[in-house]
């Protein structure tokens, strides 16, 4: 039970990691490495400020802020110096290794004995529901991991909403159009590199935050937290969007944190079942390549298998009405 | 309304691929024209459409539109007096999202887009009223994705986009160039309507001499990168298809 309670909440603040990812990859199709950097950036600057006795709350927003600024100059290389998106990120990814390393003063920060969002929820929920925790379905589970679990899901949600109302703004929706078609943007006089801005620094707020509230969860912050962590993001969009298999934006953002939870749980069992914690990311880049690949691979099969079936829709050719 | 004053543009400068695409191109279109623009393939047409549109900063020369000089003025930032429809049907319109969400995008042509929600009420029931006039049934159809839509579809509604907002000047870039011969003609239809019931300055440029003939109060043909000919609405209902392919011949043989 406590696995399966660590699992979700794990899973629930990684789901801030994929919707970062949902927003650079899906939307505007840039595959943002400088997620790698900022989950730790956000994590450092958070644990730093926790250290120095600042409100959680707002050391929160400010490994956020961090993140949104980190995520802004990837989004100015690439728009305003014309760095090609993945090297721009992997140049932001790279100086923010550095960068952590100065906020934090070493290579990883204990959080235990300060206090952190995590501590002020155990503590109050302690005082409400007793020292030894409650039982759930008869499970004995203590109170504390409840407590995480419930502030977890209220933060993702609120962040779930906040995502959905913002993408159903003018702004939001300039957004989304300026990934399916910048043509189109420039023409009704939106500006694409402003836009593309904005939105890595979105992605890499949200994916900060995740940072920010794993760092709390787990007690502390570590330079090498971040290693790899967009092909995790990338791996739940993908789990999201099979289990969902609906492109509306609302079903979206869902599938994104169903995909996190998900592929959470399936790593947690995998472990337990006694997988090499070393050969995690070894499996989830095979994954997420097969994940890649396996789609087109039958959807070509099938063509082969029915020759008549239509084409697909998006093509310039002459079309009627 | 827009005066074009030595236009001079050249591509890949000083290399093999080297295009001169306009030679001190001048033009200017009285408010309220509906100018068509003909020429052959390599004439500077296009050239001439995204020197206007802001695709690229001319290499020399002059841009006015309404009184403005907007010689080096980001595209973006002339959309706000520009409507432009693409020859591509799917340039004008964003896939993934629905017809109310790209209507809610070019209802803020040239406007600030801030965080206030975009598909309001009265948005919905403006679009659905002006999309009925299309007769394309697609006023009941307003949330579902605009890329499952036909190219004839998309291209009426682009139409209706770029006008949303009376545009200074409308730019029609062999909009009907894609589509096949029945909803070409649909949409020139629309096209038609829109510009005399607002009275739009229009530029468009077509392949088609029968457009070319049977549209507009103005005909312009270009060639080698400049206005080769310049006829009035008197002086075109003179002509026919022949002169226009003659003024053709004449203009190659001068070069």
């Amino acid at each position: 039970m406590t696995l399966l309670f660590g699992a979700l909440s794990v899973g629930l603040i990684l789901s801030l990691l994929s919707l970062g990812v949902l927003v650079s990859y899906r939307l505007f199709g840039i595959p943002d490495i400088t997620a790698d950097g900022t989950i730790t950036l956000g994590a450092s600057v958070t644990a730093v400020c926790c250290m120095h006795g600042i409100d959680p709350f707002v050391a929160t927003g400010l490994g956020t802020a961090a993140g949104a600024v980190a995520g802004s100059l990837t989004g100015i290389l690439h728009t305003r110096f014309k760095i090609n998106a993945l090297l721009s990120g992997i140049l932001m990814m790279t100086a923010l290794y550095s960068v952590n390393l100065r906020v934090m003063g070493s290579s990883n920060l204990p959080l235990m004995q300060y206090k952190t969002l995590a501590s002020m929820g155990e503590g109050r929920w302690r005082r409400l529901l007793g020292e030894e925790g409650v039982l759930l379905l008869g499970w004995k589970v203590s109170a504390g991991e409840v407590a995480l679990l419930i502030g977890v899901v209220v933060i993702v949600a609120l962040v779930g909403l906040a995502l959905y109302r913002f993408f159903r703004s003018h702004l939001g929706i300039a957004m989304i159009a300026t990934g399916n078609n910048a043509q189109m943007v420039r023409a009704l006089g939106g500006n694409v590199e402003r836009n593309i801005v904005i939105g890595l620094a979105l992605s890499n707020g949200l994916i900060a935050l995740g940072g920010s509230l794993l760092a709390q969860y787990q007690g502390f912050a570590d330079v090498q937290m971040g290693i790899g962590m967009i092909i995790w993001g990338l791996a739940s969009v993908i789990i999201g969007e099979a289990l969902t298999g609906s492109s509306t934006l609302g079903m979206r953002l869902i599938g994104a944190v169903i995909g996190s939870v998900v592929f959470r749980l399936l790593v947690a069992i995998a472990l337990r079942w006694g997988l090499n914690p070393n050969d995690l990311k070894l499996i989830t880049a095979v994954f997420v390549f097969l994940a890649l690949v396996l789609p087109a691979y039958f959807r070509r099969k099938r063509r082969r298998m029915a020759p008549s079936a239509p084409a697909p829709a998006e093509k310039a050719e002459p079309v009627g009405s | 309304m827009l005066q074009l004053t030595r236009l001079h543009q050249t591509f890949h400068p000083g290399t093999p691929s080297e295009v001169r695409a306009l030679s001190g191109l001048d033009l200017h279109i009285a408010p309220g024209a509906f100018v068509i623009v003909l020429g052959m393939n390599g004439s500077g047409k296009s050239t001439l459409m995204n020197a206007i549109a802001g695709s690229f900063i001319p290499d020399e020369g002059e841009v006015v539109l309404d009184r403005q000089e907007i010689t080096h003025w980001p595209e973006h930032q002339r959309a706000g007096m520009i409507g432009r429809v693409f020859q591509n049907p799917f340039s004008g319109t964003a896939p993934d999202l629905s017809i109310l969400e790209n209507f809610a995008l070019a209802s803020r042509r040239g406007r600030s887009r801030g965080l206030e929600f975009a598909l309001s009420r009265t948005l919905r029931e403006e679009v659905a009223e002006r999309v009925r006039g299309l007769n394309m049934k697609l006023e009941e159809r307003l949330d579902t994705p605009i890329g499952t839509l036909s190219g004839g579809q998309r291209q009426a509604l682009t139409l209706l986009m770029a006008t949303w907002i009376k545009p200074k000047l409308l730019l029609l870039d062999e909009h009907t160039a894609a589509l096949d011969p029945k909803t070409a003609a649909q949409i020139i239809e629309i096209s038609c309507e829109r510009i005399e019931r607002d009275r739009l300055t229009t530029l468009m440029v077509t392949h088609s001499m029968e457009q070319a003939l049977e549209l507009g109060d103005r005909l312009v043909m270009m060639h080698r990168g400049r206005i080769a000919y310049d006829f009035s609405r008197e002086e075109k209902t003179g002509l026919s298809r022949t002169d226009l392919l003659r003024l053709f011949d004449q203009a190659r043989a001068c070069d």
